[in-house]
């Protein structure tokens, strides 16, 4: 009565052949991130040390360190924070919690879509039309992350409205009822419970912004430099940059020192994810609704 | 019958006169008269979608939020229309409050939520801890609530049953000092000791403020109100007294749907 009959078996043979073939796809997925990582600690971590990340390049940058191009990276990363983050979350307020879905909203969220889309090199060119050439900021740290902070400003915006909508209805109607303005709810309600999802996109920002080349490229970065800023009008030298040059600008480069560069870059951008996917399982493990 | 007199002088809490209204171009609600006597418990009835809840969220205005309702007709409440431009909307939330389906505390301790209301409306002058624990305390003893929670009120709110969850949603309005209560099916996510402990609460707190609750428990409109509304299809069949409206309904549709044969 319950034995298979042929068309179990064929049934059966069939799962299994899917669930091997799925399963290899997947196990594929992991190839590359495995290689690559793989490569860049097997060749780069010997040129890792102290002095590598804390002192400036010498000998045609074929030898020493990539502090200046480091304490760059922080810097631009920073200012384009600074720049991106207040005008992100103010817009996705807005457009969460106070706009009425009209045509003029709905073009304004494709526009966001659509900012989202702009490959970085156009961003690149962008940066240059206006805040080197027509704010007259010249090439500068200032210039490289307002064009940073353009090129991510959508994804603090999609973060943050997510997050925001993310908030029960009836936490605003609750206090709406009790006569709290659409602010007092926004800022005693709806904030405090979307805080998680806003902080996890700021920090994916950064992750991002730290690895972008072309958009620094012609805005502020600089190949080489000796000295380091001094303020935010100066040129700086920058990490992702800086890989581009010593794997292919410079003749006579240690085979191993691009990949040590490779390595701090990937460092920072997967501590950052790290730190980012911590902070949301803590956050989420405090939350209950 | 002298309760009935004092009743009948009484000031009428909410008062509609030819209220008309549309979601887009549909018509929910059409020439509703009606008179919300002050004080007592008054219950809507009526199959679903024939505008009950409408009706009660016009009252607060809370359907403004969707952008595509229009109104037409008056809606007094204590004498005053709150569809008048001059009229606050904070105002009017503050005197009316209201109670959803589901219970709906906010993410915060139960000593938070029960002092929300009190707060946003006295933003500036800070309350000292005593007077706050006045108020968080004479507003749960209102509802039942305080020997339950008295020792645990910084716990959070959402971490309560579902029928201490309601009863606190009706605490955090108290503060606030409303006039009028509206419940949109309070009781229907509760269990039916939920359901008879809310009701005991409802039935307490007649008297000092007016209550309107919309109910789909026909059981429920008859143990605890004193007043009935049947509404059909955006229109009130019949509004009368709470008993006569079960014993002896005036229109044929009332009986049928008392009686269970729709709905």
């Amino acid at each position: 009565m319950f034995e298979a009959t042929p068309l179990n078996q064929r049934n059966d043979t069939r799962q299994k052949l899917f669930r091997f073939g799925l399963g290899t796809m997947t196990g594929l997925l992991i190839l590359p991130v495995v290689l690559i990582l793989g490569t860049l600690i097997y060749k780069g971590a010997p040129v890792i040390s102290f002095e590598f990340l804390f002192t400036g390049p010498t000998k045609g940058m074929t030898a020493g360190g990539i502090f200046p191009a480091l304490l760059g990276t922080i810097l631009l990363v920073l200012v384009a924070l600074i720049a991106s983050v207040p005008l992100g979350i103010a817009a996705a307020i807005y457009l969460s919690e106070y706009a009425a879905d009209n045509w003029f909203t709905r073009t304004i969220n494709l526009a966001i879509i659509n900012l989202a889309g702009v490959p970085s090199i156009v961003h690149a060119l962008f940066g240059v039309g206006a805040f080197v050439i027509f704010f007259r900021f010249g090439t500068s740290i200032l210039a490289a992350s307002l064009t940073l902070a353009i090129m991510t400003l959508p994804v603090v915006i999609v973060a943050t409205r997510e997050s925001l909508q993310a908030v029960p209805m009836a936490f605003r109607e609750a206090c709406w009822n009790m006569g709290a303005t659409r602010w007092q709810t926004i800022r005693r309600v709806v904030l405090p419970n979307a805080i998680t999802g806003i902080l996890t996109g700021v920090i994916l920002e950064v992750s991002r912004t730290a690895g972008e080349t072309a958009p620094i490229m012609f805005t502020g970065a600089a190949f080489f430099l000796p000295l380091l800023p001094q303020s935010v009008f100066d040129q700086t030298m920058a990490l992702s940059l800086h890989l581009f040059v010593v794997s292919t600008q410079v003749p006579g480069m240690p085979e191993n020192l691009p990949f040590g560069v490779a390595l701090v870059l990937i460092s920072m951008v997967l501590l950052m994810n790290s730190l980012s996917i911590a902070l949301r399982m803590y956050l989420r493990g405090k939350k209950k609704w | 019958m002298a309760g009935q007199a004092d009743r009948q002088a009484a000031e009428l809490a909410i008062r509609t006169q030819k209220l008309n209204l549309w979601y887009g171009t549909f018509q929910a609600l059409f020439n509703i008269d009606l008179g919300i006597k002050q004080g007592i418990i008054t219950s809507m009835i009526g199959p679903s979608g024939c505008g009950k809840s409408t009706f009660l969220r016009s009252v607060n205005r809370i359907n403004e939020r969707l952008g595509y309702v229009r109104i037409s007709g008056s809606i007094d409440v204590m004498g005053e229309n709150i569809y008048d431009p001059g009229v606050e909307l904070v105002q009017v939330r503050k005197q009316i409050g209201m109670v959803f389906q589901r219970p709906n505390p906010l993410p915060i301790s139960i000593r938070e939520n029960v002092l929300f209301g009190h707060r946003i409306h006295t933003a500036g002058r800070k309350s000292s801890k005593n007077e706050e624990d006045d108020i968080v305390e004479d507003a749960l003893k209102t509802v039942l609530l305080w020997d339950k929670v008295k020792d645990r009120l910084d716990r959070k709110a959402t971490a309560l049953s579902l029928e201490e969850q309601q009863k606190l949603c009706i605490a955090r309005l108290l503060p606030v000092k409303p006039g009028i209560l509206l419940m949109d099916e309070p009781c229907s996510a509760l269990d039916p000791k939920g359901t008879e402990a809310v009701e005991e609460l409802i039935w307490e707190l007649r008297g000092r403020y007016t209550i309107l609750i919309v109910t789909h428990n026909m059981a429920q409109a008859r143990r605890a109100s004193e007043e009935c509304i049947f509404m059909l299809m955006g229109k009130v069949v019949e509004h009368t007294e709470t008993g006569e409206m079960f014993v002896t309904p005036r229109h044929k549709e009332t009986a049928d749907y008392i009686e269970g044969r729709y709905g």
